[in-house]
């Protein structure tokens, strides 16, 4: 990679990436149409659904909130499972800091625009200038659209009466499986998401709602701890 | 459930989830060296997201229940191995659960 700082793009390189970001944007944007409707019908108003949409602004952390309060779950579950799903746009900055070299205020704003489709659309470039322009156009449209659909959803899931009838139940666990669909082509992973839905509906008959949830949680992190340590032995043994 | 704790709930988690995202992108990215960080990190989005499909699809309060959701799930995985969009797996999956539930009732 040439250095980051200096490498200018050519004008129809940066028109390129801004004109894919802002397709990302859209097609994510619709999908803020479910959400709201999904939201109203868990129980939440219309004002507490757009709150989430402009303070979370993190779509499975979201989804997931909402799913824990739609199955009577105490909001306090619904909070803890969207934070441990915000962890993974922690390791996101993580990776996206270096390469966009934002500081100081700048940093503090384009912190919430760190989500899913924005880190996608800025990895891949091998220029700041590209990075930027990506993570910029595709976090700004991203965020806009998902706001303005998020009230339209809300608005249309307080009209059409019950949820079930258009099947949005079931289009909560068909987001999540294409959220989690990339994943699975790491046979590691698959293994973890096997035994941390077994497990999960597996305490489902004796816990709250929303507790399920948290506890697959902790099957990552009990396989993180062990698998790390055998990775280590692997390492040093190999040296 | 009282509007205070559902309020309480938004906007903890809602602020809690841009503190998380401020941290990444302020921490030195030396943090993800550590093995157990960088782990862990790549397995919690898995396990979490695995536990809501299944969570989402099979549980109807504390029971466990297999219904129009289940067909909904089998029409998105077809969907997904097909390469289509996110939107179109999601609407895949709600109009199959919609379409079962209306034929079964008439």
């Amino acid at each position: 990679m040439a250095d980051p700082a200096t490498s200018e793009p050519t004008a129809p390189e940066r028109r390129a990436v801004v004109r894919d970001s802002l397709g990302v944007g859209i097609a994510t944007g619709l999908y803020g149409v479910s959400f709201g409707a999904v939201s109203v019908a868990a129980g939440l108003s219309l004002l507490q659904t757009c709150v989430l949409s402009l303070v979370m602004f993190t779509g499975a952390s979201q989804f997931a909130f909402v799913g824990v309060v739609a199955a009577g779950g105490a909001p306090l579950s619904g909070a803890l499972t969207a934070l441990m799903l915000g962890t993974r746009n922690t390791l996101y900055g993580l990776k996206l800091s270096p390469l966009l070299g934002f500081t100081g205020w700048r940093r503090t704003a384009i912190a919430h625009l760190v989500i899913d489709e924005s880190t996608a659309m800025a990895v891949t470039r091998d220029s700041r200038a590209l990075a930027r322009a990506g993570f910029v156009s595709t976090g700004l449209a991203v965020f806009v659209l998902w706001n303005l659909s998020t009230l339209v959803g809300g608005i249309a899931g307080n009209l059409i009466g019950d949820p079930r009838d258009y099947g949005l139940d079931a289009a909560v666990g068909g987001a999540f499986l294409a959220l989690l669909w990339p994943r699975l082509d790491d046979p590691r992973n698959r293994l973890i998401a096997v035994c941390a839905a077994a497990v999960a509906l597996g305490v489902v008959p004796v816990t709250a709602a929303g507790v399920p949830v948290l506890v697959a949680g902790g099957v990552a992190l009990l396989a993180g701890a062990l698998t790390v340590k055998a990775g280590d032995r692997t390492r040093r043994s190999g040296r | 459930m009282t509007r205070g704790a559902i309020w309480f709930a938004i906007l903890g988690a809602g602020v809690g989830c841009y503190v998380l995202k401020l941290a990444g992108v302020s921490l030195p990215a030396r943090v993800l060296d550590h093995p157990l960080v960088e782990r862990v990190a790549d397995l919690i989005p898995v396990a979490l997201l695995a536990a809501l499909v299944a969570v989402q699809v099979f549980a109807e309060g504390t029971r466990l229940t297999v219904d129009a959701r289940a067909a909904g799930l089998a029409a998105a995985v077809v969907a997904l191995l097909l390469r289509a969009p996110f939107l179109v797996v999601v609407c895949v999956a709600a109009a199959t659960a919609a379409l079962l539930r209306l034929m079964l009732s008439g």
